[in-house]
């Protein structure tokens, strides 16, 4: 099954539910558990509530969010890119231990990418200050716990 | 309304319901602090059981809950736990930190 969409919403964090329901729709053409969405859902929650409060410091901005489908060994795999045109993170290391926030006074968890990471099967970060940042994230359809 | 709260002498019990995320965890924080601050609570009470979506903007809403009610001798105790909130509180290390039931 090869699909794909493309979204593009501002950086309001009304925006981090549709977002999340978007891409949870679009994923629910696989025949994805339970477990497996909501899986989806919150990686897609954490990369675009980033981008609101760190990439554009709850300024306005774009967040484009692009979601593909493919097949790879029989087994459907969804690959979700979130990206923003913000300030970038200089040590992404750093930035993706968990506990790190670098906004604690506004009680940030520091666990967005911990998140992703665990509810993901990969994730890459790439950034750059001043340019911006992109969240590639991957998951496989039908290898996770039962439903 | 995304948090209900109720009273019972010192004991403070918040409920929340639907989806939480970074968009309504300041108002919820908000809600929350007001009665921390203005009565003489020294239990708090998270009910997750109406939750049907948290991200870690929820986690962060309650490890500084944690921390507040912690600050001033208070305890806090989570309940209603789900599959889905208790792995990412697992995740956050807090779990170890709270009752919960």
């Amino acid at each position: 099954m090869k699909n794909y969409m493309k979204l593009e919403i501002p950086s309001k964090s009304v925006n981090e539910a549709f977002a999340r329901a978007a891409v949870g729709a679009f994923a629910a053409q696989t025949d994805l558990n339970v477990e497996e969405l909501a899986d989806i859902k919150t990686s897609v929650s954490e990369a675009v509530t980033n981008s609101i409060i760190h990439g554009y410091r709850n300024e306005r901005g774009i967040i484009y969010i692009e979601c593909g489908l493919s097949e790879k060994d029989g087994k459907c795999m969804i690959e979700v890119t979130v990206r923003d045109e913000g300030c970038g993170i200089a040590d992404i290391e750093k930035a993706m231990e968990p506990l790190f926030t670098t906004a604690a006074d506004e009680e940030r968890s520091g666990m967005g990418f911990t998140v992703m990471q665990s509810f993901m099967d990969s994730l890459k970060v790439t950034s750059e200050p001043g340019t911006g940042t992109t969240v590639t994230m991957t998951k496989q359809i039908g290898v996770g716990a039962d439903d | 309304m995304k948090c209900e709260l109720n009273q019972n002498g010192g004991e403070l019990t918040a409920a929340l319901y639907g989806e939480i995320d970074q968009h309504c965890a300041d108002e919820i924080r908000e809600q929350i602090d007001r009665e921390l601050d203005i009565k003489n609570i020294f239990s708090l009470i998270i009910d997750l059981k109406n939750v049907g979506f948290m991200d870690s903007s929820g986690l962060g809403l309650i490890m500084g809950r944690y921390k507040k009610i912690k600050a001033r001798g208070g305890k806090m105790k989570i309940v209603g736990l789900t599959p889905k909130t208790d792995r990412l509180l697992e995740m956050s290390g807090i779990k170890k930190l709270i009752d919960k039931e």
